[in-house]
């Protein structure tokens, strides 16, 4: 991984082509409908982990000592995706394939350690206590890696997110963090319509953990932030400020994003946007 | 492990829990990637010593069953071994998700004990209780699901299901000071049955604890003039068709089970026997769908038929029926 500051010009790069895959990817799959709402709002963060944060081996996607990724909010695998092709782990034929018959690539994902995805997930609630038991297995074999956990603000809802963030500061774990994406929005409205998150800081904070309230849309601020928080000794909660459907005008804080068709059109308006 | 007589009685004595404990001791201490997962567990489970003898092995996650499957399949996808208990509910019902996203669907290998389950609870309530746990883990693919009958096969169980490929669940029946079913060393297959008793008029299948009182029944069947055949099904799943096979010239199938009738050991062995274009009736024995008032151990097992003399009484009557 390069050090410069060039390096978050090419996060930017990164984040624009990942949305372009998702739309590409989201029109394709036609009438069975995808997540692109809360795809497009953890666009930033997961390019930022992956082109500058996380320690990956291309070559070796299997290296013992890789950072692990856990997407908690499966929804958004379109994201996932689309940042493992930009990669180089998923090829442009592999995305086509998305949400098609007997795909490695269906609308949550499946894991595929050599494709790059480390467990499947879909049903909310489960990412984090896998990511303890991750975290605990580096500890235990003295293998250094950090963990890095991916949940919704709507995921937050469930009791098993709970159970696990109680377990975390109990156990040391200083190489876990999680990233809440933190769109306001789950799947029938808003979260203080559904069920109202308040001071989802505090929370965490309470059950120990080091917590930090940050634009998950501001590379600059994403890379200066998760850098630093490498050095502190507390397994770390960023709740990260997203907007549901970032970069497309007509998608941001359009909770009809959440899940449905995109039509060639809309697409076509959408790259425009995003290109220019 | 090599196993005395000593040991047996010891193990019968204390009943199965305790012999978990004892046996998961000598394992960790052999091999330093296992790692048991509890949920406030320990004493219950015989977990003590271990808790202190290998602290770096043992990981207690508080009153969280959820949490504890996805922790023990992390773990398990870094390459550990890992065991978790808790009571039987709270093993199977409570985390049910997290076993068929984790364990199931993932693959990630985690053996599963479940503490105390059928009636042996039954003073405290269906909610200490377990007669679903089986009907529900057999429709989740990958897990193979044991039901040892003494603590010999508590502990041949738990080798087992360590080298399995598979999850396991093992499901622990019984109080102390059970009958001993094994009295000496043998050979323990997952998927393979054991048959504990020949005679052809009667067939018993039955796994777990209750294998006494079917024992003691096919006493009773010969002294009808009935010979009884007694199989203990220790692994429901993958269910031991061969031994099915073998039981239809039977007049009568008889399954016992501490397990709701729907759903378990008598499923299992019905859908097997209907692939079979010939073959006898089955007398399902076990609770009958039904949550009851409470009531201690013998208490319950008499009430659903599963003591020796019910299971006679109830098989003789279906087979004049049929008559």
């Amino acid at each position: 991984m390069a050090e410069d500051s060039s390096d978050n010009e090419i996060i930017i790069n990164s984040s624009k082509n990942i949305r372009k895959k998702i739309l590409q990817m989201a029109m394709e799959a036609g009438s069975s409908s995808a997540h692109i709402g809360g795809a497009l709002s953890i666009t930033d963060i997961l390019s930022t982990l992956f082109f500058k944060i996380m320690k990956l081996d291309k070559k070796n996607p299997l290296s013992i000592s890789r950072d692990r990724f856990i997407l908690s909010k499966g929804h958004a695998c379109l994201a996932y995706y689309a940042s493992l092709s930009e990669l180089g782990y998923l090829s442009d034929e592999e995305l086509k394939t998305f949400e098609k018959n007997d795909t490695n690539l269906p609308g949550h994902p499946v894991m595929n350690k050599k494709l790059g995805i480390e467990f499947s997930t879909g049903s909310l609630g489960m990412g984090l206590s896998l990511g303890i038991g991750v975290a605990l297995a580096s500890i235990k074999k003295k293998i250094p890696y950090n963990v890095y956990v991916v949940l919704g603000d709507g995921e937050c809802n469930e009791g098993s997110v709970w159970e696990a963030a109680m377990a975390a500061p109990n156990f040391k774990l200083n190489n876990l963090n999680v990233i809440i994406d933190r769109n306001n929005f789950q799947q029938t409205g808003t979260n203080s319509e559904i069920m109202d998150l308040r001071d989802l800081k505090n929370k965490w904070k309470s059950f120990g953990w080091h917590t930090l309230e940050i634009d998950g849309h501001d590379i600059d601020s994403l890379v200066k932030n998760f850098s630093e928080l490498k050095g502190i000794s507390q397994p770390k909660a960023i709740i990260a400020n997203t907007i549901k459907g970032k970069g497309f005008s007509k998608f941001e804080n359009d909770n009809k994003w959440h899940h449905s068709v995109l039509t060639k059109s809309l697409y076509e308006e959408a790259i425009k946007e995003i290109n220019n | 492990m090599k196993i005395s007589e000593r040991d047996i009685k010891t193990w019968a004595s204390i009943g199965t829990r305790a012999t978990f404990g004892i046996a998961a001791l000598e394992v960790a201490k052999k091999n330093k990637d296992l790692i048991v997962v509890t949920s406030d567990v320990s004493t219950s489970a015989g977990l003590d010593r271990y808790r202190k003898t290998l602290p770096d092995q043992y990981l207690d996650v508080g009153i969280a069953e959820q949490n504890m499957i996805g922790i023990a399949a992390g773990l398990a996808s870094e390459n550990y071994k890992v065991v978790t208990t808790t009571f039987s509910p709270f093993q199977v019902l409570r985390c049910c998700e997290q076993i068929k996203m984790n364990l199931g669907y993932m693959h990630h290998k985690v053996c599963m004990v479940g503490l105390a389950s059928g009636l042996s609870l039954g003073s405290l309530g269906y909610s200490h209780c377990s007669i679903e746990d089986i009907g529900i883990l057999r429709s989740i693919p990958n897990i193979n699901i044991l039901s040892p009958a003494d603590g010999l096969e508590t502990v041949k169980a738990l080798d087992a299901a360590l080298l399995s490929e598979n999850s396991c669940y093992i499901r622990l029946t019984g109080v102390s000071n059970n009958q001993i079913i094994y009295n000496k060393d043998y050979n323990f297959e997952i998927g393979k049955s054991i048959k504990l008793r020949d005679g052809d008029d009667v067939t018993i299948f039955c796994n777990g604890a209750i294998i006494n009182e079917c024992l003691k029944a096919a006493e009773l069947f010969e002294k009808k003039n009935l010979s009884c055949g007694v199989v203990n099904m220790h692994t429901v799943k993958p269910i031991d068709i061969e031994a099915i096979k073998v039981s239809l010239k039977s007049k009568l199938i008889v399954t016992v089970e501490e397990h709701n009738i729907i759903g378990g050991l008598g499923s299992a062995v019905s859908e097997c026997v209907s692939k079979f274009s010939k073959s006898p009736p089955q007398l399902f024995l076990g609770v009958n769908d039904t949550y009851s008032k409470a009531g201690d151990y013998d208490f319950l097992k008499k009430k659903y038929g599963l003591n020796s003399e019910s299971i006679v009484a109830n098989a003789i009557k279906l087979l004049k029926d049929y008559e």
